[in-house]
């Protein structure tokens, strides 16, 4: 059994469609742990203690955000940059993350087809989560490819949500039961719900 | 009656038009008083009034001269100047001394006449230097700090050398002279009249009564004073207070003088025990006045006193001696002020400053007389000496001030005033509001004064170590005293509004550079404050309702981060409004009878009322704007837009 943390940060949760979603199906899972951040640090006074406790008393720490300008909502890079301290979890001595797992759930608005070289945004969607890999590979933890919705505002219209939902509570649970295979995931660019059910064996 | 009124009457007249126009003219307060006296002299002379007599008495404000200065000096930083003090003065007293006396001797004097003349114009002019030095600012200075040093050293040597002097009475002259006349009149700042209570005792007793007298004064003052101090304070009269104050000042000169004693030592040292008391600056400002007024008094004295027949008749020879006198004086100081490393132009400052004979002089020199050590014919004109040198003593501040000062770089006076100028904070009130915000502050590791008119939060705040002062902070005088001339920031936090609104009036006014922040009991006082000139004005109840607000609504159910987003919106709304109407506000006219005023807050009232009903999403929109996701639309077109580059 794997101890699972599960961070949430979305600014605008009341308006949001497919985070409020996933997240539904996150706090339902069993023996995991789930954190609002925009509930608990509403004036970004974050805890770095209670924090780093949390960090140590858990191996996989999943991150569910919104991509807001290709990046983490703005609390949640506070709490990068107050938590991941230096000595604690990297630079001389900071190895209390070390061989933890990262996962990411990141939703964004742009279509699929967006994230390639002819598309809009020009760059695939790992790039713009380039930082998020080396913050991991920094306090050397192991990175996952990120659990991706693209066209998330249209998802739910085009029926796309419901099994994004869905496959996120099965690789959820699948890494709590130590089922998630993160060998062959890491092959990979990104994790789509299709890819989920050879990836937790079910 | 009517001679003690019209004497007030015309050293009251001759200070209030000789001080501003000397002031005025750059010449300080002290030339100003003595020139009114000298205008004066005439007219007393004719009224045939004592203006020795009159001397004396007012050489008591000298006596609360000290005792103000104690209350500026911890006892640590008194003891951290021991080196100077005994170093810097006693070289000082005995150089001059002896420097003197060889002169005197050369000038066919005999060697104990010579001695008594070395002593009396060893002495330099506590009075003018200090307020001078006060007045400009300088006594934080190198060169004032060592001049204070001097001087203290030469106030206590006056007690060595009024137990000296008869010793060297002249047989010749004693026959003259009779003893026991108590010359000195028994009050005045040099102490001993030679008939105290003392006399009686063996010498051991003597020690012993003085030593009493001083554990007396120190011991009364650090146990005494508090429980006294809140006693008064319950009656709540503010000239109770200045009372108490008195009270203390003229008990220990009078238990100094019982004793053989200075005075002003004794109420030096009271002053030095007080310092850290909590009503350091009540007793400040509430004895500062009188202090003014005596010392004023004493420097007119001291230009009426100036025997002009004497000196017109001996014009040349009363000159060049105390132009003589100064010169050495300053020489011995220069030669002091090198080889203790007193450096530019604080070096002039302690060289030229202290280079006057004082006002122990002139009690020195009728105590002399008394003991047949000077013949009269001598010290008539040593008496001219002394008052001339005095005279000339604010001339060489402006010497100073236009000729040497501006030679020396800004750099090196810069330098000082860094270390000088701490700008001060003042918290005025420390309840529940103040004292939040004192807290704070000196958390962040900022020096604040606090001043508070309630003794039981005195208490307690000294308890846990924080330095206090009690005073009511709607007086001047004690916002004077407390230094708000050098201070950084005010902090307004008392409970009484209007109070509030005259002090934030007052400071705006007067002290311009010192920023406010002020508390405001409610809206209304919000735009009085505005008025007064505050701009920094934080309402007491304010930002606890906004909080309770946020409270509620998370336990509604509202997410945290839209609770904090709503109340922040209602905060920013609530701001804006406030200030557009603070500026409409006019404390003269009545609210109802303001037309633009009521024009805009009807307005805003109405916005405000939608936000309320719901019917308007005002306080959310401004705020999540920013999180409202783009619409299908807005995707597409960006789609469209990069897809057509």
């Amino acid at each position: 059994m794997a101890r699972l943390l599960v961070y949430y940060a979305h600014p605008g949760h009341k308006h949001s469609i497919a985070n409020r979603a996933l997240i539904v199906e996150a706090q339902a899972v069993e023996g995991l742990s789930f954190v609002d951040l925009y509930a608990e640090y509403p004036r970004f006074e974050i805890d770095i203690d209670r924090e780093q406790q949390r960090l140590l008393a858990h191996d996989v720490i999943v991150f569910q955000f919104p991509m807001f300008w290709y990046s983490t909502p703005s609390l949640l890079k506070e709490w990068q940059d107050l938590v991941l301290e230096h000595g604690w979890a990297y630079g001389a001595g900071g190895d209390r993350l070390s061989g933890k797992r990262v996962v990411l759930a990141v939703t964004a608005a742009g279509p699929e087809d967006a994230y390639t070289p002819d598309g809009y945004q020009k760059h695939p969607i790992r790039t713009f989560l380039t930082p998020l890999e080396q913050t991991a590979k920094l306090c050397n933890m192991h990175f996952t490819p990120p659990y991706v919705l693209y066209g998330s505002l249209r998802a739910r219209k085009t029926g796309r949500l419901e099994p994004h939902v869905a496959a996120y509570r099965q690789l959820l649970e699948a890494i709590r039961d130590d089922r998630f295979d993160f060998a062959t995931a890491a092959g990979r660019q990104v994790i789509d719900p299709d890819s989920i059910v050879e990836l937790t064996g079910a | 009656m009517g001679d003690f009124l019209l004497l007030a009457f015309l050293f009251l007249i001759a200070g209030v038009i000789a001080v501003p126009v000397a002031s005025r003219l750059g010449l300080g307060s002290v030339l100003g008083y003595l020139i009114a006296g000298i205008v004066l002299g005439p007219l007393l002379d004719q009224l045939g009034v004592d203006v020795v007599a009159i001397q004396h008495f007012a050489e008591f404000g000298v006596v609360m001269m000290l005792f103000l200065i104690g209350l500026e000096l911890q006892p640590k930083m008194l003891w951290n100047m021991k080196g100077e003090l005994l170093g810097l003065g006693g070289l000082q007293v005995g150089i001059t001394t002896v420097a003197i006396m060889a002169i005197a001797i050369a000038m066919n004097q005999p060697w104990p006449v010579a001695l008594a003349i070395g002593m009396v114009l060893s002495l330099s002019s506590t009075a003018i230097v200090l307020q001078t030095l006060n007045e400009k600012g300088l006594m934080r200075s190198h060169g004032g700090r060592s001049s204070f040093s001097v001087l203290l050293f030469q106030d206590i040597a006056v007690i060595p050398m009024l137990a000296f002097i008869p010793l060297l009475a002249l047989p010749e002259l004693t026959g003259s002279v009779q003893h026991g006349i108590d010359v000195t009149g028994g009050e005045h700042a040099g102490g001993s009249d030679g008939t105290s209570f003392i006399d009686g005792l063996a010498a051991w007793q003597r020690t012993l009564v003085t030593v009493g007298a001083i554990a007396a004064v120190v011991v009364g003052g650090s146990v005494l004073t508090r429980p006294v101090f809140r006693f008064v304070a319950m009656a709540k009269l503010r000239e109770l207070f200045t009372a108490v104050a008195l009270l203390i000042v003229v008990g220990i000169a009078l238990l100094m003088t019982f004793v053989g004693l200075s005075p002003a030592l004794g109420t030096f040292l009271a002053g030095v025990v007080l310092a850290n008391s909590e009503y350091r600056h009540e007793l400040e400002s509430d004895i500062g006045p009188f202090k003014g007024l005596l010392l004023g008094l004493f420097f007119i004295t001291v230009g009426a006193a100036i025997n002009f027949e004497l000196l017109f008749a001996e014009f040349g020879g009363i000159v060049a001696m105390t132009l003589g006198l100064v010169a050495l004086k300053a020489l011995v100081l220069f030669g002091l002020a090198v080889s203790f490393r007193i450096r530019g132009v604080d070096r002039w400052l302690f060289s030229l400053g202290l280079a006057q004979a004082g006002e122990f002089g002139f009690v020195l020199i009728a105590f002399t007389v008394a003991n047949a050590v000077l013949p009269p014919a001598l010290s008539e004109p040593l008496l001219l000496v002394v008052a001339l040198s005095m005279l000339l003593t604010p001339v060489l501040f402006i010497v100073y001030d236009k000729l040497i000062a501006p030679r020396f770089s800004d750099s090196q006076r810069s330098d000082a005033d860094d270390i000088d100028d701490q700008g001060s904070i003042i918290v005025a009130g420390v309840g529940r509001f103040g004292g939040i915000v004192n807290r704070i502050l000196l958390a962040a590791g900022f020096k604040t004064v606090v001043l508070d008119h309630h003794a039981e939060h005195l208490t307690n705040l000294r308890k846990f170590g924080i330095k206090v002062f009690y005073g009511d902070a709607s007086r001047p005088d004690l916002l004077y005293a407390a230094g708000i001339e050098n201070a950084r920031m005010l902090i307004v936090a008392i409970d009484d509004r209007e109070q509030a609104t005259e002090i934030v009036r007052y400071v705006t006014e007067n002290h311009p550079a010192v920023y406010i922040v002020a508390r405001a009991v409610d809206r209304h006082h919000v735009y009085e404050l505005y008025a007064a000139g505050c701009r920094d004005i934080i309402r007491e109840h304010f930002d606890s309702s906004v909080r309770a607000a946020r409270s509620a609504l998370e336990a509604l159910g509202v997410h945290p981060y839209d609770a904090e987003r709503q109340t922040r919106g209602f905060v920013e709304n609530d701001k804006k409004a406030m200030a557009e109407l603070a500026a409409l506000y006019d404390p003269e006219v009545p609210v109802h009878e303001n037309p633009a005023y009521v024009a805009r807050a009807r307005e805003i009232m109405a916005t405000h009322e939608d936000a309320m009903r719901g019917s308007s999403e005002i306080f959310g929109n401004r705020n999540e704007r920013g999180w409202v996701p783009p619409s299908e639309a807005d995707v597409e077109a960006v789609k469209a837009d990069s897809g057509a580059k």
